[in-house]
Order: structure tokens, then C-alpha cells, then sequence
């Protein structure tokens, strides 16, 4: 479909990529949107790839995505649980590089829960990898299929004025939109109580608001963010229901926003916490569901881009 | 190389005779009889020195007092794999340090008189570095019951502390320091919060938030200084807080001081030299404790080794091994040896101009050995020939491979230095030569 050869050998963040990236790889995940809706939805592509999921943290929907994608391409896939003891889950991390490289795989999807883990992976292996989410750092494919999902829907991302609103300071997703929204000429604000957003983040180039009227206002995307509990240490917020009396979208705080705004969430959702339901499930308003369809045309899009600068014969994969 | 006579004396010629504790800047001579300085001056040329003594021609080099290093982490005894009171004294002497005081957070924890009088004897076998403990401010470092202080102190130890752990509870510092007051001892404090310091893993700001990191912020230091100087004014005693890293935190001892209180601080090179930005990509061997700070905390970390609110700079040599730091940094342990790069990196003071080359020297010689207590330091007649023959200005690539710590996590690696140890004595002895 595009001449264009994606540069890096690992697709570890959005934060260093290019407009003329980002929008290859965007392009290319278009057309694999059609070729999903289609009734043959199968490429032979990466026929003999290897592709390992390797997850370290609980994911059904990643996991599944990458899974669906890498299938579509024809690729072996494979999903590796890795179960972690609190007490020496990293310890293994080097060895498990070490286990992998003898394995001969093309590209390695990780997700772990500490920040920077996926790049240390990354300069241990022989094969490319891309970040399934790494801690509160990037999770750089989720970043692409919401841009992905909002292009689709809006026709251009420069321009538009984005909320993301609710946990920032623990969410990598969060963090992969600002830079890509940023880098694509979008202007971003950030919605949430002062204890949920993260020391000097407006250095990073957006707008900070603690009251979701006048963080609506006027906005064409609203990103919810979920409640993480898991991450949560210590006391963040004093209880689920403050936290949707302000922060919680519903019909009411819609209103201020553009009529034409829609409302997006990475998922899985938090149902009367962070997002009413009647608003989640709204048709006309709520890309929820879609985007879920847009995480596959991408996924299969980046391994698409990265397996094309991988070596093709044997013994240069050594 | 050295040979004496059978006297046991020797000379040391044409050499650029530093010492700060007198303000000695000259080319002169020293003479050495068996463990002591003998002699020292200007006039000590080569026809000044009797004729039966061997004589060296330093050839211009600095000769200086032997570095005292008041804070050393060393891991024996416990952690012998990461280093060991051997390993750690070699690679004091190779970085021009003659003598350290070892931190009790050892396993077993220095709170003993047993462990003190261990650490004392296998460092004195060793003969290269001179080790003196600091011993446990509370028994097992847990922050409640005190430590036999007055025992321990006659056992030798220098000082109290809790290591790398705050003395957390108001209650348990406010008695330490009283006690401790009352056999004329200090103690050495890990100036954080730790309830602000929880879970973060380096500075908090905005590099840390692009990288997802959980921040420790700068206020945890100002917050415990704080809480401290009320107790040190309440209870009278002696206390010093030990790698002072923030504007805020220097503020506070700042003016403590001024208020007259008995109150000194020390930092350690990385805070003057690196900022967060060492940090990167998740370079766990620039993680310490305290975190590396801001820009604006790193130039006022000099402005106050300047003026003189940080009396002393120690290495806080901390060694860990790859399978502590070739983690994913939240879970890398914390730390950076530091013997090996002190002399050099604490010249950068010098070198760029921020103070004089006997300024510089103080900080890391008399000054520490004074507040210690310790007869070293100094280029005095009749104290022990503990010294450094060093070029100020050679330069060098820090290469942590070839250090003689068994740890190599330096957070200067690969940096360009300048000031190389030529030749380190310890009681009158040769115990490093960089040529050998």
C-alpha cells in the first residue's frame, strides 16, 4: 500500500516518533480496516513470523488484539503468561530475553508492569518488540488506535481539542496520547483532581483543569480515562461516588462540550465510576466499541511496518 | 620503589605540598620517619634533607593529605559478593582515600560491640585504608530501642546513624540525640521523609512524569531537616545530615547554623556533578538515595560548598551488584560506588573555577577528619604519613571495569575527569601506585 519503510527496529513509545510516522502507520492500519469487515480476513504476510505475547500483567483485550492481528497476518502466535512473584519478578526478565532470543522469534509483544521493563527487553533481545504497555510510561498502540478511531470520525487530528480526563498520573494511556496528540498539531487538556495529576505535567505542552466544566468546554474528544485500583497507593480519592460527582461523565457534563464531541475509553471500563452507562453505551455519541475494532487494524499495522525492516533469510537472524 | 633506610625514613622532594588545615601551597619537601610525618615545608629541597635519607622527586605532582570518606557503604559482613572490607579498602587507597567510616547496615547490623571490634580488626589486617564504624543509632536500624551508644562508642564507633534509613519516629530521634549528647557522640542522619518518599523510585518533576516514574519530591529532605533542627535546639545535641541534595533542605541547615546549632552536613559528588537528567532511559545506575535532584538543586548543592553550609563531601560509595541494578528501575536497588571517582570528581569544583584547589581538598581531608574527630587529614608533624601524591589535572575516562571495588555501578561511567592518584601512603607505606 505505501512505499514507506518504518525506521525503527522497536516500536517502544510514540515519544520520538514523526507526524510522517504516525500517519504511515495510521494509513496502513485504514486499510486493514477494510480487510477486517471483509469476509476474507486473512494475509499471508508474516507466513513463518513468530510472534510472542508476553504479558506479565493481566490483559484479555491487548492480548487478544495482538493475537487476532498477528493471526490475520498469517503469523504463529503464541501468548506467554508470565506469572510474577512480587518478590523477584524482574530477576528474571534478562533470562527471560535470553530464553526467547533461543527461540528465534520475530517480534516480541510485552507488557509488564514497571516502567522502562519493555525497553530493557528490548536492548537484551534479537527480535523487534512493541510495548503492550509498560507500568504509567507508554502504551504506544493504544495511542494509534485512538488516533486512529478520532481520524476516522473527525478527518484530520490537528486542530482538535482533546480531553483526557480522570487517573493521568497512573496511566501510560495517557501519556502515548499526549505525545501523540501533541506531535499531530491536537491540543490536549487534562481533566482530574489535583491528587491525579502527575508534578509539572503541563511542561509537557498541555492544558491542566480540576473542574470538568470548564475542561468540556468547546472540546471535540473526550477521553475517559479508567480508575486503576491496582495502582492506587495510598489514598488518591476518599470514594467512588465523590469521584463521579466530579469527575464522572455523564449526560450533564456532556453538555458542555461540542455537540458533535464523542467519547472514547481504552477499557475496560469502570460502569458508574468514571463513566455513566446510559453515555457509554450511547450510539451517536460513545466510540467506545470501536475502538476495540480500530486496536486490531492497528496492531496488525505495526507488525505489518516493524517485520518489514526484519531480516529475511535465516542466517542473518542469527 | 620507596626504599628507606634503616632508620625507616624517606623524603619526598619537588613536590607541590598542599594542605588545607594551614593553607600550605608550596613546593617543598616532606619527610617521613617509620608511620609518621617527620618534616614538612618549603624549605625540605633535596640539599635541605640529610644525606642518609632515600629521597623521591615528585617531580611536581600534588602531595596532599589522604582522603577521609565519612560515609562508605562496604557489605561485609552480609554481602560479600558485593563487596568486602578488602575490596572496598583497595579501592579506597585507589582513589586516594586513607581512611573511611563504614555505615551499620550490614548483616548483621553494626549494633554491637562485637561487630564494631570485627570490622576494626579485619580492616586492620588488610593495612590498606584506615576503617572506623558508625554504629546503629537503634538496634537492628529499626528505628525504636537506642544502641549500647557509650559502649560502642569506647568500641570505636565515630558516630550513630541509621544508615540509609531516616530515624523516622520524632520520639526515637529526639532520644538518640540526647543520649548520644551525653557521651559527646553524633548523629548521622539519612535526611528524607520517608512517608513522602514511599514508593518513589527518583526526583519528582517532570522528567519523572514523562517517564512514569513515582517521584520522591524535594520538600521530603526540608520536611525531616526541619523536624530535626527543633530537636537538635531542644535536646543540645550533636548532629550531621548526611548527603544533603536540595535547595530547600541546605536552606534549612543554612540556618541552623546561623542560629548556632551543632549541626553540620555533608553531600556526595553525583549531587553537585549529575542532575535527573542522568536518569535518561532508565539508567538504573544513576538511581540514588536520595534521588539525583533538578538543575537548580545540583547548582545550589554548589553554591552552598561555596559558602560553606556543607562542611564536608563524602563518596556515599554504595556497591551493587548487576543483578541488583539489571532490573527494571522501580525495582533496582538504589546506589553508586564512588571511592574510586571522589578526588576526581569533587575537582571539578576546582577545575571550574567554583573554588580554590586547597578549598577543594579541604572538603574531602582536614575538614571531615576534624568533625570526626580523627588525627588525619592534614600534613602535620607527627600524625600518621597518611598521604596522596596526585596530578590535578591529568585527564581520565571513568571505566568502571577496571575498578577495584567488586561492584561496578558508577553513575559517572564513561565520564571524562580530571585529577588522577599518583601514589597513595598509608602509615608511611605505599599502598597504591598507579604505575604498578
Amino acid at each position: 500500500m505505501t512505499e514507506y519503510s518504518y525506521p525503527h527496529r522497536h516500536l517502544l513509545g510514540i515519544q520520538g516518533l514523526s507526524p510522517v510516522e504516525i500517519t504511515a502507520l495510521l494509513d496502513l492500519a485504514d486499510g486493514y480496516v477494510e480487510q477486517n469487515r471483509s469476509l476474507d480476513k486473512r494475509k499471508n504476510l508474516l507466513r513463518g513470523r513468530t510472534v510472542i505475547n508476553l504479558f506479565f500483567e493481566n490483559s484479555t483485550r491487548t492480548r487478544t488484539s495482538f493475537e487476532l492481528a498477528g493471526k490475520r497476518l498469517g503469523a504463529d502466535v503464541i501468548n506467554m503468561q508470565a506469572a510474577i512473584s512480587s518478590v523477584q519478578k524482574g530477576e528474571t526478565l534478562i533470562d527471560t530475553a535470553m530464553t526467547l532470543n533461543a527461540m528465534h522469534l520475530d517480534v516480541l509483544v510485552v507488557r509488564h508492569p514497571d516502567s522502562g521493563a519493555v525497553k530493557l527487553l528490548s536492548e537484551k533481545v534479537n527480535c523487534s518488540v512493541i510495548n503492550g504497555g509498560d507500568g504509567s510510561h507508554e502504551h504506544p498502540t493504544q495511542a494509534l488506535l485512538d488516533a486512529l478511531t478520532i481520524r476516522r470520525h473527525k478527518g484530520n487530528l490537528a486542530g482538535l481539542t482533546v480531553a483526557i480526563c480522570g487517573d493521568v498520573l497512573h496511566s501510560r494511556v495517557a501519556r502515548s496520547n499526549i505525545y501523540l496528540l501533541l506531535t499531530m498539531g491536537a491540543r490536549v487538556r487534562l481533566i482530574g483532581p489535583r491528587t491525579l495529576i502527575p508534578t509539572q505535567i503541563d511542561r509537557m505542552g498541555v492544558e491542566v483543569f480540576h473542574d470538568m466544566r470548564n475542561g468540556l468546554k468547546d472540546v471535540d474528544v473526550i477521553m475517559m480515562l479508567r480508575i486503576q485500583n491496582e495502582r492506587m497507593r495510598g489514598n488518591f480519592i476518599p470514594s467512588i461516588r465523590e469521584y463521579f460527582h466530579f469527575f464522572g461523565l455523564d449526560y450533564h457534563k456532556l453538555a458542555l462540550a461540542k455537540p458533535d464531541a464523542v467519547i472514547m475509553h481504552p477499557g475496560p471500563m469502570n460502569r458508574g465510576v468514571e463513566i455513566d452507562s446510559d453515555v457509554a453505551d450511547d450510539v451517536e455519541r460513545s466510540l467506545i466499541r470501536e475502538q476495540v475494532e480500530m486496536g486490531v487494524a492497528v496492531r496488525m499495522s505495526c507488525l505489518d511496518m516493524l517485520t518489514r525492516t526484519l531480516p529475511h533469510t535465516q542466517e542473518s537472524a542469527l | 620503589m620507596s626504599v628507606r633506610n634503616a632508620e625507616g625514613q624517606i623524603a619526598f622532594i619537588n613536590a607541590r605540598l598542599l594542605d588545607p588545615a594551614t593553607g600550605l601551597d608550596a613546593v617543598g619537601g616532606l619527610i617521613i620517619d617509620g608511620e609518621v610525618i617527620a618534616a614538612v615545608g618549603p624549605h625540605l629541597s633535596k640539599s635541605q634533607i640529610p644525606a642518609t635519607v632515600p629521597v623521591v622527586d615528585c617531580d611536581g605532582l600534588c602531595l596532599a593529605p589522604g582522603l577521609v570518606d565519612m560515609r562508605v557503604q562496604v557489605r561485609e559482613p552480609g554481602e560479600e559478593h558485593k563487596e568486602t572490607l578488602r575490596s572496598a579498602a583497595e579501592s579506597a587507597v585507589a582513589g586516594g582515600v586513607t581512611s573511611m567510616v563504614c555505615l551499620p547496615n550490614t548483616e548483621p547490623v553494626i549494633d554491637d560491640v562485637a561487630t564494631v571490634e570485627f570490622v576494626a580488626r579485619r580492616a586492620r589486617l588488610n593495612g590498606l585504608a584506615k576503617v572506623y564504624p558508625y554504629a546503629a543509632a537503634t538496634k537492628n536500624l529499626e528505628g525504636k530501642e537506642l544502641s549500647e551508644m557509650g559502649m560502642l562508642a569506647e568500641a570505636g564507633a565515630l558516630g550513630f546513624t541509621d544508615g540509609t534509613k531516616a530515624i523516622r519516629s520524632a520520639l526515637s530521634m529526639r532520644r538518640a540525640l540526647s543520649y548520644a549528647a551525653t557521651f559527646g557522640a553524633m548523629i548521622i542522619q539519612h535526611p528524607e521523609d520517608p512517608s513522602l518518599a514511599e514508593g518513589g523510585v527518583m526526583h519528582e518533576g517532570e522528567i519523572a512524569t514523562r517517564m512514569g516514574l513515582s517521584g520522591i519530591p524535594a520538600i521530603a529532605e526540608a520536611i525531616m531537616l526541619e523536624r530535626d533542627m527543633r530537636l537538635v535546639e531542644l535536646t543540645g545535641g550533636r548532629y550531621h545530615a548526611a548527603h544533603v541534595s536540595t535547595a530547600e533542605g541546605l536552606e534549612v541547615i543554612r540556618k541552623a547554623k546561623a542560629k548556632g546549632l551543632r549541626v553540620t552536613c555533608d553531600t556526595a559528588p553525583p549531587y553537585f556533578a549529575l542532575n535527573e537528567l542522568a536518569v535518561g532511559d532508565y539508567r538504573t545506575f544513576a538511581k540514588l538515595s536520595p534521588p539525583l535532584r533538578s538543575e537548580s538543586d545540583r547548582q545550589a548543592v554548589v553554591a552552598a560548598l561555596v559558602d560553606g553550609t556543607i562542611d564536608v563531601v563524602a563518596s556515599d560509595h554504595a556497591p551493587q551488584d548487576q543483578d541488583s541494578k539489571r532490573l527494571p528501575f522501580a525495582q533496582a536497588e538504589s546506589g553508586g560506588v564512588g571511592l574510586e571517582t571522589l578526588l576526581a570528581v569533587t575537582l571539578e569544583l576546582y577545575h571550574n573555577a567554583h573554588l580554590s584547589l586547597l578549598d577543594t581538598l579541604s572538603l574531602v581531608t582536614n575538614k571531615p577528619a576534624e568533625l570526626l574527630g580523627l588525627a588525619a587529614g592534614r600534613l602535620k608533624p607527627g600524625n600518621a604519613a597518611d598521604l596522596i601524591l596526585f596530578d590535578p589535572s591529568r585527564g581520565w575516562k571513568v571505566q568502571p571495569d577496571t575498578f577495584r571495588s567488586k561492584s561496578k555501578n558508577s553513575p559517572f561511567d564513561g565520564r571524562l575527569l580530571q585529577g588522577t592518584v599518583e601514589r597513595t601512603l598509608v602509615d608511611g607505606r605505599t599502598v597504591y601506585s598507579r604505575h604498578a
